[in-house]
C-alpha cells in the first residue's frame, strides 16, 4: 500500500520537510529533518529505480486524477535513474552540511538553509518523476528560487551579484521553457508529456511546434549551462556556500539536462530533432566549443572553485555531446556521464568545501604544500581528478568510453580524437593541484596540519570511492544508462 | 486581416521582446527586474488569450450553454502569475542586500567596486 505512495512520498517528504525545518528555527532540529527527508528519499529513489528494473515504468496518479487530465507522475528507466542521482546526492551532501554551513553562515540562518535546501532537493526531484510539461515548470521554480536563495547566502558579498544574475538568466531560461510549453499546448491541446509525444508526430513540421522546439532548446540550454550561455555558473559556483556548490553542481544542471532529452526525444521524438531542425549540429558545435574553451579558461583560474566551475562547463560539453550523437552509444555515454560526472563533482567541490573551512578559501596560494597539512583530502581530490580527466579504473573513464564509442560508430574519428584529445586540457587544470599540494613548499597561507572534521571527510571520501566502484563495477550505472538510451531512441519512433 | 486577427500573439511579442530588451539594456538592477516581469507577463497572454472565444461562456454543464471558453489555461496562469511574483520579491531582496553591500545598483558600478 505504502510502497504504491512512493512516487509521490520521494517528492512530498523533503517538501514537507521544508516548512517544518522553518517552525522549528532550531539549526540542528532542521538539519536533522532535512538530512532524515534526504535518506528517505534516496531508499524511496532506490526502491523504485529497483521496481522499475523489474517490471517497467510506473505511472503515478496524482490524487487519482487519470492522465492526461490530471497530473501524472512517471518513473522509468531515465526518471529512475536520475531520481538515485539527485536523492542520492542530497543524501551525501546534507551530513556534510552540518559542520560546513556552521562555519560559513551566521547561527541564526542556519534553520533557513536547511529549509531551502529540502525545497531545491524537492524541486529537483519533482523536476525529474512528473510526467506533466506544466508541473515540471512549477518544480523548476522551486528548485531555481531556493537555489538563488542557497547562492545568495555565500560570505563573499559577489555572491549576491551571481545569485542576482543567475535570478535574471533562470529566469529568462524557465519563462522560454514555459513559452515553448505554451506553444505545444496550443497545438495539442494537452501537457501531458505522454499524451504529446502521441499526438505531435502527425503536425511535428508545424512552424509553432518547431518554435516551441527551439524555445525549450534555447530555456533548457541557459539552465544546463550550455556554452555561450553558462556565463552564470562560474560565479555562482564560486561564491556559493561549499555545500551548496556540492549539491547544485552535482544536480542542478544534470537534471536540466534530463528536461532536455526528455523533450527531444520523448516528446518531439528523434525524426524532427535531427531531421527537421538541425540540432545535433548545433548541440556538436556549442559542445565541442564548450569542452575546449572552458577546459582551457579553468587552466587559468586562481582558485580551485572557480577551476572546478568552468571544468563543470566543459563536462557538460561532453554530455551534451553525447546528446548530439543522437545514437544508442552517444545517448548512453551522455546519460552515464550525466551520473558519473555528478559524484565526481560532488566529490571534489564536497573535499574543497573541506580545503575552505581549514584555508578560509581554496585559492591556489592557500594550496601550496597542501598534501602535508591535509593528506586525505588531497589524497581524494586526485582520485575524483582523475576521474575529471577519464583515466581507466575511474567512472570517468566509462562515459568517454561509450562517447567514443559513439563517435567511431558514426564514423566521425576527428570527433573521438577530440574525446580524448580534449583529457588532455582536463591533464592541465588537476595537475594545478597536484603542482600546488605535493610539488610545492608550505607557505604562511597554508593551513596547518590537520583534516578537515570526519562529518566532512566522510561523505566526501563516500563520493570518491563512488568516483572509482563505478569505474570498475559498471552493472548499475552504464546498464542503466543503456537502457535510458533504449527508452530513449525506442519512444522517440512511435 | 488574417495579421490583425492575431493581435494578441502581437502584443505578446511586443511585451517579450520590450522586455526582454530592458534586461539586456539597463544597468540598474531594480529596472533589469521590471523589464523580467514585463517578459514574463508576455507569457501570461500568450496563455490566456487563446483560451478564450467569442461568445463563449464559462465552462458550464446545463442547458443553453454551448460554447464555453478553455478554463485551464486561466488555472496555469494562476501558477505562473504565482511564480512570476515570487521570482520578483525575490529580486527586489537580493538588490536590497547588493545595495547594502555595494552602496549602489548600478551593475557597472557594482562591477567596479569588485575589481
Amino acid at each position: 500500500m505504502t510502497l504504491a505512495q512512493l512516487p509521490a512520498l520521494v517528492v512530498v517528504v523533503p517538501l514537507v520537510a521544508a516548512p517544518l525545518a522553518l517552525l522549528l528555527r532550531r539549526g540542528l532540529a532542521a538539519w536533522a529533518i532535512a538530512t532524515a527527508a534526504c535518506l528517505f528519499s534516496f531508499a524511496a529513489a532506490l526502491l523504485l529505480a529497483g521496481q522499475v528494473a523489474e517490471s517497467g515504468a510506473i505511472s503515478y496518479a496524482l490524487g487519482s486524477w487519470a492522465p492526461p487530465w490530471g497530473i501524472e507522475y512517471r518513473v522509468d528507466a531515465l526518471s529512475a535513474f536520475v531520481l538515485v542521482l539527485v536523492s542520492g546526492i542530497a543524501a551525501v551532501v546534507a551530513p556534510f552540511a552540518w559542520r560546513s554551513v556552521a562555519a560559513e553562515l551566521p547561527r541564526d540562518q542556519l534553520y533557513l538553509f536547511y529549509t531551502m535546501y529540502c525545497l531545491c532537493v524537492a524541486g529537483l526531484l519533482g523536476m525529474t518523476i512528473t510526467g506533466d510539461a506544466f508541473n515540471l515548470f512549477v518544480f523548476m521554480e522551486i528548485a531555481s528560487l531556493s537555489s538563488y536563495v542557497l547562492i545568495a547566502l555565500g560570505r563573499d558579498r559577489r555572491a549576491l551579484l551571481a545569485s542576482y544574475q543567475y535570478l535574471v538568466l533562470g529566469t529568462i531560461g524557465a519563462t522560454f521553457y514555459v513559452i515553448g510549453v505554451g506553444l505545444l499546448y496550443l497545438m495539442t491541446g494537452t501537457l501531458n508529456i505522454a499524451d504529446l509525444a502521441a499526438r505531435l508526430p502527425g503536425i511535428a513540421a508545424t512552424r509553432p511546434v518547431l518554435a516551441a522546439l527551439a524555445f525549450i532548446t534555447v530555456g533548457m540550454s541557459l539552465k544546463l549551462a550550455l556554452f555561450p550561455l553558462h556565463l552564470w555558473l562560474p560565479n555562482a559556483y564560486a561564491y556559493a556556500p561549499s555545500a551548496v556548490t556540492a549539491f547544485l553542481a552535482a544536480t542542478a544542471t544534470k537534471v536540466s539536462v534530463y528536461v532536455l532529452l526528455r523533450f527531444y526525444f520523448t516528446v518531439f521524438g528523434v525524426h524532427t530533432v535531427v531531421e527537421v531542425l538541425p540540432m545535433p549540429q548545433i548541440l556538436l558545435a556549442l559542445s565541442i566549443a564548450a569542452i575546449l574553451t572552458a577546459s582551457l579558461v579553468a587552466v587559468w583560474q586562481a582558485g580551485l572553485k572557480r577551476l572546478l566551475a568552468y571544468s563543470s562547463v566543459a563536462q557538460i560539453g561532453y554530455i551534451t555531446l553525447g546528446i548530439g550523437m543522437a545514437s544508442r552509444d552517444g545517448l548512453t555515454g551522455a546519460v552515464v556521464h550525466l551520473f558519473n560526472h555528478g559524484i565526481t563533482k560532488g566529490a571534489l567541490f564536497l573535499l574543497v568545501g573541506g580545503i575552505a573551512l581549514r584555508a578560509g578559501s581554496a585559492n591556489f596560494d592557500r594550496l601550496r604544500g597542501l598534501a602535508r597539512a591535509m593528506p586525505l583530502t588531497s589524497l581524494g581530490i586526485v582520485i575524483a581528478g582523475l576521474s575529471l580527466i577519464g583515466v581507466p579504473g575511474t567512472a570517468g573513464f566509462v562515459s568517454k568510453w561509450y562517447l567514443v564509442l559513439g563517435a567511431v560508430e558514426a564514423g566521425r574519428w576527428w570527433l573521438a580524437a577530440l574525446v580524448v584529445g580534449s583529457s588532455l586540457i582536463a591533464v592541465a587544470y588537476v595537475w594545478r593541484f597536484v603542482e600546488a599540494a605535493y610539488l610545492a613548499e608550505p607557505t604562511a597561507a597554508t593551513p596547518g596540519r590537520g583534516e578537515a572534521p570526519f562529518a566532512m571527510l566522510a561523505p566526501a571520501w563516500l563520493l570518491v570511492a563512488a568516483c572509482v566502484w563505478f569505474g570498475f563495477d559498471t552493472s548499475f550505472s552504464a546498464e542503466s544508462a543503456r537502457r535510458a538510451a533504449v527508452l530513449l531512441l525506442g519512444g522517440g519512433a512511435r | 486581416m488574417s495579421a490583425l486577427g492575431h493581435y494578441n500573439y502581437w502584443v505578446t511579442v511586443l511585451l517579450m521582446v520590450a522586455g526582454l530588451y530592458i534586461v539586456i539594456a539597463r544597468s540598474n538592477l531594480v529596472k533589469k527586474l521590471i523589464g523580467l516581469s514585463i517578459f514574463q507577463t508576455s507569457v501570461y497572454l500568450l496563455y490566456i488569450a487563446p483560451g478564450k472565444l467569442v461568445g463563449g461562456t464559462p465552462p458550464i454543464l446545463a442547458e443553453g450553454f454551448r460554447l464555453y471558453s478553455n478554463p485551464l489555461p486561466h488555472v496555469l496562469i494562476l501558477t505562473a502569475i504565482v511564480v512570476g511574483v515570487a521570482t520578483l520579491a525575490l529580486g527586489l531582496a537580493i538588490v536590497v542586500r547588493i545595495r547594502e553591500a555595494y552602496g549602489s545598483i548600478e551593475e557597472d558600478e557594482i562591477l567596479e567596486a569588485d575589481r
